[in-house]
């Protein structure tokens, strides 16, 4: 088994009026290490799948496994990142990326030493003492990464990271972003209805049907170029003919 | 962009946004200056009754009179702490209550439709079971004050409260975060422009309440010395108190949006 799996996940919302299935019988497994990315028509619940990996939300049924150990929450090994940067205003900088070992009151001089080493290593010392609306939205994006990274998760989250953003901040930060996470080690789950950024970043990608979800098909994505990156995997020559598969696969259940 | 060395065309436009402004404040002193000097010259000349409309020289008389009774201080005194005490409270005890229909979603939805009966129903209509339930003194004169303002505070705070962004919630729920934590952490921050901004509504709401309820029932203060002067038809005595009354108003709606300042940037 990976480091995380899904096994027989579905999920059903209730209304009073009627009830949707949103997922049904999800079975994901994500390798150590691994930057899995899902795909899927808008509205096909790959937002809610995200959730309930986090224990936002309990699935209707299925089990998810970490490190082949039912998950427990609250977990602090899954760290979550969202479409907006959600970024605290009144807070600094410094304490926006601290908030996470303040609630958790973890606030030691480990980990504490640990914020500062992240905030040094990726850029952010003379913005320490700034406010969020001081930065621009690439950088806010790279805040809210640390602030999840500094609680050290396993896992994690990426729920449309980059999709608030302007063109071309956007393909600079899936960049640098990829790099941070690829530089400390960890497994991501990311989703996006962004084809071209799927390829750019993924080790695998697996296609899901409109709603209610299940999966279409898996892609293990293997580029020939040296140094891949999110920027220079799309000059891959296999670039074009990942992008017309999956486009076809989404295409499809749109009919 | 600070820029050393100023164009011509900027500082022609700073000095023209200057003068602009000077005659702005002029316009607005002068025209103070003629209302004033037209209601004392109508006044001598007998064109209108100074008797019904009072005249700024026996206002002035009045006032010089009054403090040398030493009364008027005491009056104004006792209106100014029943007011602040009124919309403090009010936005205190509103804001406690927001808190906890918040935190419980069943006792909010409980309460909803008694809420807006509350908030629809004129407070003042109140003041005579209220005085029949505290006594006829301040305290009666300040919960009149307090209820004034406590419903809408109530409403506008948990609206505040409501608007919080769902993934900032979110986000500290995946930081393992309680109901209480999401309150300390996000809801309350976000919402305390709302709540600061509710204390300047609330300081004009307490006014009223406070005025009311010495009409009703006090023996000092300011809304005492109106109905006073009324009943014993000294015009200038009431003129007077609400010129005082404006004045003392602007300073404390003034005070209040300088804390407003001052935490929202």
């Amino acid at each position: 088994m990976g480091k995380l799996t899904l096994n027989n996940v579905s999920m059903t919302y209730h209304t009073l009026h009627n009830e949707t299935k949103t997922l049904e019988d999800i079975n994901i497994k994500v390798d150590d290490g691994e930057f899995v990315v899902l795909v899927g028509p808008s509205g096909c619940g790959k937002s809610t799948l995200l959730s309930i990996i986090a224990g936002l939300i309990t699935p209707t049924s299925g089990e998810i496994y970490l490190d082949d150990k039912i998950l427990s929450y609250p977990c602090n090994k899954i760290g979550y990142m969202f479409q907006k940067d959600t970024l605290f205003e009144w807070r600094s900088i410094y304490k926006n990326i601290t908030l996470g070992l303040e609630i958790r009151k973890e606030m030691t001089k480990e980990n504490i030493e640990f914020a500062n080493t992240l905030i040094e290593k990726y850029g952010l010392s003379s913005f320490k003492n700034y406010y969020p609306s001081q930065l621009s939205g690439g950088m806010r994006q790279r805040v809210a990464l640390i602030r999840t990274l500094v609680l050290n998760p396993e896992i994690l989250l990426l729920d449309e990271p980059f999709s608030a953003l302007d063109y071309h901040t956007r393909l600079l930060v899936s960049d640098e972003i990829y790099k941070i996470i690829k530089a400390e080690g960890k497994t991501a789950l990311m989703v996006t209805h962004d084809i071209a950024e799927a390829i750019s970043l993924a080790d695998r990608i697996i296609v899901l049907s409109s709603r209610p979800a299940k999966i279409k098909k898996e892609f293990n994505i293997k580029l020939s170029i040296e140094d891949r990156t999110p920027l220079t995997s799309r000059n891959a020559p296999e670039f074009k003919d990942y992008f017309n598969l999956i486009w076809k696969e989404l295409d499809k259940y749109d009919k | 962009m600070i820029n050393n060395t100023p164009s011509k065309e900027h500082l022609d436009y700073i000095s023209r946004v200057k003068r602009r402004n000077t005659l702005i404040t002029l316009t607005r002193i002068l025209i103070l200056i003629i209302f004033i000097a037209q209601w004392e010259i109508t006044a001598r000349l007998k064109i209108v009754d100074p008797f019904l409309v009072s005249q700024p020289s026996r206002i002035v008389n009045t006032f010089f009179k009054l403090m040398q009774e030493g009364h008027l201080l005491r009056h104004t005194y006792v209106t100014c702490i029943e007011t602040i005490i009124g919309f403090i409270s009010g936005t205190i005890i509103g804001t406690l209550i927001a808190i906890i229909l918040w935190l419980s979603d069943f006792i909010n939805k409980v309460l909803e439709p008694y809420l807006v009966v509350l908030n629809a129903l004129p407070k003042i209509a109140l003041g005579p079971i209220l005085i029949f339930w505290v006594g006829n003194g301040q305290p009666a004169i300040i919960i009149i004050a307090l209820t004034i303002s406590l419903i809408v505070t109530i409403i506008s705070v948990l609206t505040g409260f409501n608007d919080v962004d769902e993934d900032m919630i979110k986000l500290v729920k995946t930081f393992g975060a309680n109901k209480y934590q999401v309150l300390r952490y996000v809801v309350l921050p976000h919402s305390l422009p709302t709540i600061i901004s509710t204390l300047k509504i609330n300081v004009g709401l307490s006014w009223v309440g406070v005025i009311v309820g010495e009409f009703l029932v006090a023996k000092e203060g300011l809304g005492f010395l109106i109905v006073f002067g009324g009943q014993v038809a000294q015009l200038d005595m009431v003129m007077l108190s609400i010129i005082i009354l404006s004045i003392i108003a602007y300073i404390m709606y003034a005070i209040v949006s300088k804390i407003e300042s001052i935490y929202i940037k």
